[in-house]
């Protein structure tokens, strides 16, 4: 039996306001193997430290059981405490006493008991630890960006400019992102192509970055230093090094569709660019609709092009790279609105979305600039908005405030007052959120200067009456129903995640929450950083956000994902799996289950009766391995075990868990 | 097709004449509608308190004595009753026991319950309606008035879109009717207020048959005695109401409109 050493954190009165440290000291000192047991009120603290560490010294502790708060905050701390007075740092355990204990009950007389059974059970895993060994791995000095937005784009330079080659895939044939589409921006008022196009050239001129538009993720593998990535460069059915970007093509061909940059509000080309500042300026086939693709005649623009860029023969390209780490920034949607049917919204031309509605101020937008009702093409005499449409609505919408909105609005307000200055703008809102630098003033001017309409409240109904709209709501100030007869009707969407980021959350086996929003590591203290090693986040893609944050994010995630990048070496997870070759029978069904792709079949060979047989069994490569133990829970012979969590040592504290107190 | 009828007691007084134009179009069409024998009332209003077992027993006296048969009403009230009834008994084990044991009946919400709209639409089908359709209604502008009851709550009643719905629309068309869309067509009629705040439920009603007027409607269409009740009673220049019943009849050749426009 080895010697044992317990010590328990008081916690402040976070463990000992709850928990009776001295009964549970006591009690640790009668269970097996325990030669010592004390406790300390922050053990965290280096004086709590140097007594674990001049207590191993002392007693010749061999083993040392923390009764603290739960691993996710403090084992890496006692783990070096224990290597620094010269133990294997895997021969700690650490018993929950603060989230599994003290925290979720009140009663000491029910969590003392609990705290001593806890101890009891780490006491009994520990006297079986093994010492463990971290393999040191290689860092691949490249990132990967995923989502040219503002927020990757940002990131990709951040990187870029520390000196890592940056690969920055973008899913649509341009970078720039939901900023691309917007008119101006909040609360400056600046031209949001006018400060965001500059970035964008940056991106394409960039000497550590590669550029990688109309592609897609498709598969990841590997770990943190080593991701193994496969994208999928769609055939643009263009050849780039002819291509002048000379826009002959999509002047001259015959096809039209909606335009997604546009909002479907107005039509683009089947061969296009996005818009006129799209980087890269190299236009793309869109092959679903192509008349050639489709029925085989036109070639036209292929006739046209004075260089001979077009190739109609181009196959997607399939690139697979190592990647040192992954930034995630792919942004947001808006969110569909079918079902508000009682706005009219998809039913009534002059019913519009906010990202419609931003549209028509833009000179290269479906209407040129000018703000028009679709219906008839004439100015509006009165703009209605309503805020809030799928945020902050728990039965039909989303439960959260889309954060953004209230600002936008206001700006829109702005934008239309600017424009058309005898326009009448009423806004409905249910609160007025405006934190954030110089917001508060911003929305004040669109009351104050621009005479905007605030009108506290909700629309219960848009009817289309005569020409115009009928807009019904209440005004909840003076508690009295309105009903105002407008020309354009605004609705601010709430903002959603991409319709597929639950299948790239998948890809990347990182969390996400129940919106389908990426989930940080940790809502306050590791807000870029996912669960996963070295996959990060940024923009919108993690909850709503205005540019501001979503390029501070960018730049935090930036600076997390150089830190690893410039690291020689990472250090691997100690707790792996391992296969004994005698037992196992080499059904594989361990390899199936293996999410990091750690597990593969290897020939052994052994004597049967004199003979030399050679058989198949699964080996575990440990640089993969993370240590989640789908195989140990797979195998039906039990001949994979987890170091660190073998069989015997769960055992061992469910029995002391089960001990009659 | 077969279907057992709930009529209930306004189509057997007040709303005659659409019981006469339903059974009268439904035979026309194929469509059996055997009476239940012995019935009696809906419940009238549906209890929105989750404790108020004693409105229940009779939709669900009624619901049980289909036998598990497609069950279908006219009246937009009486459908409501049974259809959200028959959904309490679906969702709320507690309740379907307290209420079947008082009734002695056996009965866990088996059964389709269907408004006869529903059976033209699903069961029949709009297009089959149309080739069966001998007196079309060409150059009649009609405007289709939803009301509440059939719509709401949308995700009991299933009916139809609740905010922008079509069945009332497509059947005129169906019938060859010209349709006329209104803004206000699921938009409360005024209801019971008729009782207490007549001039709140007309100040309503006018909203809604001015609306149609302006839009260009001759008449209106609806499926609830009472919203007709309150559409006829406004002051100011009327539109003939009419139930959706007495058109189908009438395209169908089997009962001829009343001349006279009401109101």
């Amino acid at each position: 039996m080895p010697r044992i050493g317990v010590f328990i954190c008081w916690c402040g009165t976070n463990i000992a306001g709850t928990v009776e440290i001295e009964q549970v000291v006591n009690a640790a000192r009668s269970f097996p193997g325990v030669v010592y047991a004390g406790d300390y009120r922050y053990l965290c603290s280096e004086v709590g430290q140097k007594l674990i560490k001049d207590t191993i010294k002392k007693e010749n502790l061999e083993r040392v059981v923390v009764g603290t708060c739960s691993p996710r905050m403090h084992e890496v701390t006692f783990r070096k405490a224990v290597a620094e007075a010269g133990l294997n740092p895997y021969l700690l355990e650490v018993a929950n006493l603060r989230e599994h204990c003290s925290w979720v009950h009140k009663d000491p007389a029910e969590a003392t008991p609990k705290a001593i059974a806890l101890v009891r059970a780490a006491v009994s895993k520990a006297s079986l630890d093994e010492p463990l060994t971290a393999l040191m791995l290689d860092v691949e000095k490249r990132a990967l960006v995923i989502g040219g937005g503002i927020a990757g784009i940002q990131a990709a330079l951040d990187i870029a400019d520390s000196g890592y080659t940056v690969d920055l895939v973008e899913k649509e044939p341009s970078i720039g992102g939901r900023m691309a589409q917007l008119e101006k921006t909040f609360p400056t008022l600046d031209c949001a192509a006018c400060i965001l196009t500059p970035k964008m050239v940056e991106v394409a001129q960039h000497p550590n970055i590669n550029l990688l538009t109309y592609s897609e993720v498709e598969a990841v593998s590997g770990f943190v230093g080593q991701f193994d990535v496969r994208i999928r460069s769609r055939a643009r059915s263009i050849d780039p090094s002819k291509c002048t970007g000379c826009g002959i093509c999509y002047e001259k061909c015959p096809a039209k569709v909606p335009s997604e940059f546009d909002m479907e509000l107005g039509k683009r080309k089947v061969i296009y660019v996005p818009f006129p500042q799209a980087v890269p300026n190299i236009p793309v086939i869109d092959r679903e609709n192509c008349l050639y693709f489709k029925r085989g005649r036109c070639r036209i623009c292929e006739k046209e092009c004075p260089a001979e860029a077009i190739d109609f023969e181009q196959q997607d390209e399939i690139i697979e790279r190592r990647y040192g780490v992954i930034l995630v920034a792919t942004g947001f949607d808006s969110m569909d609105l079918t079902g508000y049917g009682e706005y009219g919204y998809g039913q009534h031309p002059d019913v519009l979305s906010a990202l419609q509605f931003e549209r028509l101020f833009n000179a290269s937008g479906p209407t040129a600039g000018q703000v028009v009702r679709l219906s008839n093409g004439r100015p509006p005499q009165r703009v209605v908005f309503i805020q809030c449409v799928g945020s902050r609505d728990i039965a039909r919408g989303q439960n959260y405030c889309s954060k953004i909105c209230c600002m936008f609005t206001s700006k829109q307000a702005i934008l239309l007052k600017e424009k058309l200055p005898e326009t009448e703008a009423y806004i409905f809102y249910i609160d007025l959120r405006t934190a954030g630098k110089g917001y508060e003033e911003f929305q004040r001017r669109a009351a104050e200067e621009y005479g905007v309409i605030y009108l506290r409240g909700s629309v219960g109904k848009v009817f289309p009456e005569g020409e115009r709209l009928l807009v019904r709501g209440v005004d909840s100030l003076s508690g009295r129903p309105l009903e105002i007869e407008a020309d354009l009707v605004v609705l601010a969407a709430a903002s959603v995640p991409r319709r597929d980021a639950p299948e790239l959350a998948r890809l990347m086996s990182i969390n996400s929450d129940r919106y389908n929003f990426f989930d940080e590591a940790h809502p306050k203290l590791r807000p870029v950083e996912t669960h996963t090693a070295g996959i990060f986040i940024a923009g919108a893609c993690q909850a709503p956000k205005d540019i501001p944050e979503a390029v501070a994010q960018a730049g935090a995630a930036a600076a997390k994902a150089v830190t690893l990048l410039s690291k020689e070496k990472l250090q691997s997870e100690a707790c792996v799996a391992k296969v004994d070759p005698a037992r196992c029978s080499g059904c594989l069904h361990c390899e199936a289950v293996c999410p990091y792709g750690a597990i593969a079949a290897t020939e052994t060979e052994e004597r049967v009766r004199g003979e030399l047989l050679t058989r198949t069994v699964a080996e575990v490569n440990p640089a993969l391995c993370q240590g989640c133990g789908c195989c140990t829970m797979t195998c039906r012979s039990g001949s994979v075990t987890l170091q660190g969590y073998t069989d015997e040592q769960m055992l061992a504290e469910v029995d002391a868990l089960c001990l009659q107190r | 097709m077969h279907y057992r009828y709930f009529p209930g007691c306004t189509l057997k007084t007040q709303a005659k004449e659409m019981e006469d134009t339903a059974l009268a179009a439904a035979s026309a069409l194929g469509i059996e509608l055997q009476e239940l024998p012995e019935w009696q009332c809906c419940g009238a209003v549906f209890p929105l308190s989750d404790d108020e077992l004693i409105t229940l027993l009779s939709p669900v006296r009624t619901l049980a004595a289909a036998g598990g048969e497609p069950l279908v009403s006219l009246c937009a009230a009486c459908h409501h009753v049974l259809k959200r009834a028959q959904e309490v008994i679906k969702r709320n084990p507690d309740t379907r026991e307290k209420v079947t044991d008082f009734l002695e009946v056996d009965y866990a919400g088996e059964g389709r319950v269907l408004h006869f709209l529903e059976v033209l639409r699903d069961d029949l089908g709009f297009d089959r309606l149309k080739e069966q359709v001998s007196h079309p209604l060409a150059g009649r502008k009609i405007a289709a008035y939803y009301g509440c009851l059939l719509l709401r709550p949308a995700k009991e009643m299933q009916f139809d879109d609740p905010e922008n719905p079509t069945i009332m629309e497509d059947l005129l068309r169906s019938l060859g009717a010209e349709v006329v869309s209104t803004a206000y067509r699921t938009e409360c009629c005024g209801a019971y207020l008729s009782v207490t705040e007549e001039k709140v439920a007309t100040a309503t009603a006018e909203k809604i048959v001015h609306s149609a007027r302006r839009a260009g409607a001759e008449a209106l269409i609806t499926a609830c005695p009472l919203c007709r009740y309150n559409l006829e009673n406004i002051g100011g220049p009327a539109l003939p109401v009419y139930y959706f019943s007495e058109l189908l009849a009438e395209a169908l050749g089997v009962a001829a409109l009343k001349e006279v426009a009401r109101g």
